[in-house]
């Protein structure tokens, strides 16, 4: 029988055994031992045609409620926000889609080329000297920039605040464990990373302190007063940042930060139910041998034609095996390269748009909300495209009342936080993909919830 | 492909103030930014993005694109890769709405269908792997390795071993294991292989003890050999009480056939983008579950997928002896739901023959190429086989430009230098996707360069010379890093 | 291959020769050969110690990653801070401008144990 994707013909199987001067394929298996050898085919659903597979996967699909057709407020560090089509028109080119990591330059100059140019766009929007070209998402690259900080710095603890994503925190603290570093995690007071709980750390036993901006509440941390009093403190300053939020708000460089790090997902990737999407990390110059990951510089050949190539190997694991700065290998190359595509067709002031329409949107709705008798705004920061209000019943309610009208989110904090105090909490995300009316919608549903 | 054309760097393209994008009109009473955001949180100027048109932009990448090579574009033997064929229809699945456009924070009862697709596609791991639980949520096979390496640790510290701080390496090992065992804090211990290039098993015998804590290997081994000893190595561990991880990199060349865990392996990660068929897009998103036997189960990373008693499915997050989460979410999803794809198309006849048409291919190659290169290890190999250019060195040709002779003809370059334990390794791996007219044309090509070597040696190390640019200085390039885009100076 | 009779040798390929009451350290031609085209040198820290045998620096070419190891115990007192910019110093002049750090030696019995110009070219033949 035969079975896609493969190319042999059986005639061609008899002519290339006999070449290779055995009787039978498994002649070729000899090496298994024989008790080891499977006598049954796997126990799984035979293979389907092309058809079939289509009508299963939509089958499947329509057990979902896909927030292409459902308004949605749901942020939480996945953020549906507007994505031109050219976008994964171009992206989704099959010499990009299908290639490997570009270990030979001279057919791989396009992935090259497209890497360097995203590590220059992210330099462009954090501000720092050199990116990689990319991690597997937001939460492990923070860990990887905590274990980068504490071979840099040979400290043996890593602070952060409960501001934090609560998933990052959780990587965090996986990754840490594994190396006996230690995890500090200081209080947050009104949303915010208190300042004065982390000045008794600021030591050399501190390799960093980590701070997320806008922080997982949505509010503005004090990255100023955070930059200046890490300034002379031996520990790095390491900020993980929405890039969207970059369209207006300061470059991380410009408060000082060591080492920059965030989720790549807003820029022009799918919600993907958390994945993929790829985690970008920029640095300081005079880091760019501890950092982990690919990197592309620019070369010429002989003709002194530019050209591009993955460069300082020396650093990955296939070359330093067990010193390396990381173990990691394959990242996430097209998610980076469908941000970067993201950023090239969004521009300049694309991006200061979407980030401005999504500062205005949430603070209006943000407002609206406020304004209904029994709602309130938890925070009393300033805020980016998210904020928290506390609902007048279990907001485990308030979702349901909305899912009921079509609107999925926002967020009840008790999904993430056990404490009973998050109980009537939401946290709501709106972007620029929102409209009035929807805005509208939710405000009419939020209003009549009891 | 265009020859020669250099194609201008984002950054040297558009004008000031042009656009390809604009956002629909802000439709709600809006306010001074600085009245929302305060003015030290402010940037001062925006970032220096390039400022094009759409059609700038379409030309540029599609002018990258052709720049580029990849399965579809030609044959890609890359050892260790698993370069087959990535089939359009699960693209095509994994851009439906209903599976992309999704949120991880949706109520459950609005995800059912994906997590039923993660249900399912575990249960698939498991069968494959010989298993009995799976986590789908590392992100590519070095993280496999390293929530593996946790899981192995978790289980010795509640076991009161927490003592156990080594992990045996075979000298053939990807870069990743010794790295990944790195990250988890343990020290490595390496092993030799023997003459016949599997794990030396009476090295073993002397390195395995009281403070194992587990071996990592990879069968077939990065020699594309499968380890006779398997049951042997496996065992010694076990009885020293250190676990067994498998590197399921090579997992194309087994399937259906055989399965780790029946080797006495623990703990087994797959690359989806290799053995399963999922893109891998220049260098990633990749996926790297593992799958593991019953005593590590209560150690696996949050969260996991249940069935309820109404056959809902469920996330757990709440796993008391867990190591914790290792991934943001819950994995690379769209990359799930493509192998989910392939493994339902191929079903358990059609990776058997997968398998088995991998190993095959490899073979045929290996045979007919074996008389103009030198073999190490001359003996059935299984998806992929190791050559030596250690005869062509000796005419001044290395395998590095051999590799680069071969980007003239189309074809991608065999993986080098790896493994470290063959001198100017060559490491070869059709797939079972590549029709039998394309084997033979790579063979013929081989077969020229090794001519060629011996006629014209020179030639060989200026290749290639029909690829977009010419060889390039990796020298210059670490030497003097250039790793962004910089306006040039302006002048005084 | 070049091998100064007036240096000493070890067999992890540095080579060791007295100056003033300072051991200037360096690796030998038959080593920077071996490596390749070098792209970047970690040299050790001025003040630091360190014990015959250990590691003292890192040598990197573009695909390989050499360790330098003490050829005698002692103090660092200075270090070639052009190899910082210029690593290739070591492939073009490992004998003179490529030398790599001098050591204050609180040993000076063990630079007698090591290789004389004749035992290293004999070490490097076999």
């Amino acid at each position: 029988m035969g079975h896609p994707y493969l190319s042999l013909t059986d005639e061609e199987r008899l002519q290339m055994l006999s070449d290779v001067g055995v009787g039978s394929v498994d002649e070729l298996f000899v090496d298994i031992p024989s008790e080891i050898l499977l006598k049954n085919d796997l126990e799984m659903p035979e293979g389907l045609s092309e058809s079939e597979l289509w009508a299963h996967g939509r089958m499947l699909a329509e057990r979902n409620m896909s927030l292409d057709s459902n308004p949605s407020f749901l942020g939480a560090g996945v953020y549906q926000h507007l994505i031109p089509s050219a976008v994964k028109h171009v992206a989704n080119r099959s010499e990009f889609v299908t290639a490997y990591t570009p270990y030979q330059a001279e057919i791989s100059q396009g992935v090259l080329q497209a890497i360097f140019e995203y590590q220059t766009l992210i330099c462009q929007l954090t501000g720092m000297d050199v990116a990689n070209a990319s991690l597997y998402d937001g939460a492990t690259g923070l860990a990887e920039a905590a274990l980068m900080a504490v071979a840099t710095t040979r400290g043996k603890r890593v602070v952060t605040f409960e501001s934090l994503h609560p998933d990052y925190l959780a990587v965090l603290a996986t990754y840490l464990r594994a190396v006996d570093t230690e995890l500090v995690v200081l209080p947050a007071k009104d949303g915010l990373a208190d300042i004065e709980s982390l000045k008794p750390f600021l030591n050399e036993e501190t390799a960093a302190v980590m701070v997320q901006q806008p922080n997982f509440f949505g509010l503005l941390e004090p990255v100023d007063a955070l930059g200046d009093l890490l300034k002379e403190s031996p520990s790095l300053f390491v900020a993980s940042v929405n890039p969207i939020s970059l369209g207006i708000l300061q470059a991380p460089s410009a408060y000082g930060a060591d080492i920059v790090v965030g989720e790549g997902q807003p820029l022009g990737n799918p919600l993907a139910f958390g994945g993929p999407s790829f985690g970008f990390m920029a640095v300081l110059d005079k880091y760019i041998r501890r950092m982990p990951g690919r990197i592309v510089g620019q070369t010429a050949d002989k003709n002194g034609n530019r050209g591009f190539v993955l460069t300082l190997q020396t650093r990955e694991q296939h070359i330093r095996r067990h010193r390396a700065t990381s173990n990691i290998c394959t990242n996430a190359a097209h998610s980076a390269l469908i941000g970067a595509v993201y950023l090239a067709v969004l521009g300049k002031q694309g991006l200061t748009e979407v980030a401005t329409q999504c500062a205005q949107k949430a603070h209006y709705t943000a407002e609206q909300i406020s304004a209904i008798p029994g709602w309130e705004l938890v925070f009393s920061g300033s805020f980016f495209h998210e904020f928290v209000v506390k609902a007048p019943i279990c907001a485990i309610e308030v979702e349901r009342a909305l899912l009921k009208e079509g609107i999925v989110g926002g967020l009840p904090l008790s999904k993430v936080y056990d404490d009973k105090k998050w109980e009537n909490t939401m946290l709501f995300c709106v972007t620029e993909a929102r409209t009035a009316r929807e805005i509208e919608h939710l405000l009419q549903v939020l209003r009549e919830v009891k | 492909m265009a020859v020669n054309q250099q194609i201008p760097l984002l950054m040297e393209l558009g004008s000031p103030g042009r656009r390809a994008y604009y956002l629909p009109k802000l439709d709600i009473p809006s306010k001074p930014v600085d009245e929302i955001i305060p003015k030290n949180l402010i940037r001062e100027e925006p970032a220096s993005l390039p400022e094009l048109s759409e059609l700038e932009a379409v030309r540029h990448y599609t002018g990258l694109s052709r720049r580029n090579h990849g399965v579809d574009v030609g044959f890609y033997p890359l050892g260790s890769c698993t370069m087959k064929y990535n089939p359009k229809i699960n693209e095509d699945l994994a851009s439906l709405p209903g599976l992309a456009e999704i949120h991880p924070y949706q109520p459950e009862e609005t995800v059912q269908g994906a997590l039923q697709l993660m249900y399912e596609l575990e249960q698939d791991l498991c069968e494959i792997a010989g298993l009995d639980r799976a986590t789908l949520s590392p992100a590519a096979g070095a993280h496999g390795e390293l929530t593996g390496l946790m899981l192995i640790k978790a289980y010795h510290e509640a076991g009161g071993e927490g003592h156990r701080d080594e992990i045996i390496v075979p000298d053939a090992a990807h870069g990743t294991n010794p790295a990944s065992a790195a990250m988890c804090g343990y020290k490595i211990v390496e092993v030799p292989s023997d003459e016949r290039g599997g794990v030396s098993v009476e090295h073993l015998r002397q390195v395995v003890g009281p403070n194992t804590a587990g071996l990592m290997l990879t069968n077939p081994n990065t020699l594309g050999l499968f380890d006779e000893n398997i049951l042997t190595i496996t065992e010694l561990v076990h009885d020293a009480g250190g676990l067994n991880y498998y590197d399921g990199a090579n997992a194309n060349a087994i399937l259906g056939k055989c399965r780790a865990g029946d080797m006495g392996f623990d703990v087994v990660h797959f690359n989806l983008h290799k053995t399963f068929s999922t893109p891998h897009g220049g260098g990633g998103p990749g996926s790297g579950p593992i799958a593991v036997r019953d005593i590590l189960v209560p150690f696996l990373p949050t969260p996991t997928v249940e069935k309820d008693s109404e056959d809902c499915f469920v996330l757990q997050h709440n796993r008391s002896k867990s190591i914790g989460k290792v991934k943001g979410f819950y994995g690379n999803f769209l990359v799930l739901v493509r192998a989910y794809g392939y493994m339902r198309t191929m079903g358990p006849k059609g990776l058997k023959r997968a398998s088995e048409d991998a190993v095959l291919s490899a073979n045929y190659i290996m045979e007919r190429l074996k008389d103009v290169y030198n073999l190490p290890y001359d003996r059935v190999c299984m998806h992929e086989f190791v050559l030596s250019a250690v005869m062509q060195k000796k005419h001044g040709v290395t395998a590095q430009d051999i590799a680069k002779r071969l980007l003239d003809y189309n074809i991608h370059a065999p993986t080098v230098y790896f493994p470290m334990i063959v001198e100017e390794a060559l490491m070869i791996e059709p797939t079972e996707t590549e029709t039998k007219a394309e084997l033979d044309a790579f063979i013929e090509v081989m077969r020229n360069i090794a001519a060629e070597v011996l006629e014209s040696p020179e030639k060989l190390q200026q290749a290639p010379y029909h690829t977009v640019i010419g060889r390039l200085d990796e020298t210059q390039a670490a030497r003097r890093p250039i790793v962004r885009w910089q306006a040039a100076e302006t002048e005084e | 291959m070049k091998i100064p009779s007036d240096l000493r040798y070890c067999e992890t390929h540095e080579w060791a020769k007295t100056e003033a009451e300072h051991v200037m350290v360096g690796v030998t031609e038959f080593a920077q050969d071996e490596m390749g085209d070098i792209v970047f040198v970690e040299l050790p820290v001025v003040g630091s110690e360190y014990k015959k045998g250990e590691s003292m620096a890192v040598i990197e070419s573009v695909k390989a990653v050499s360790d330098i190891y003490a050829p005698i115990s002692g103090t660092v007192v200075e270090v070639n801070e052009s190899l910082n910019d210029q690593p290739e110093l070591i492939n073009e002049d490992c004998y003179g401008e490529g030398w790599m750090f001098k050591i204050a030696s609180s040993n000076a019995e063990e630079l007698e144990t090591l290789m004389n110009a004749a035992e290293y070219e004999a070490h490097t033949d076999a």
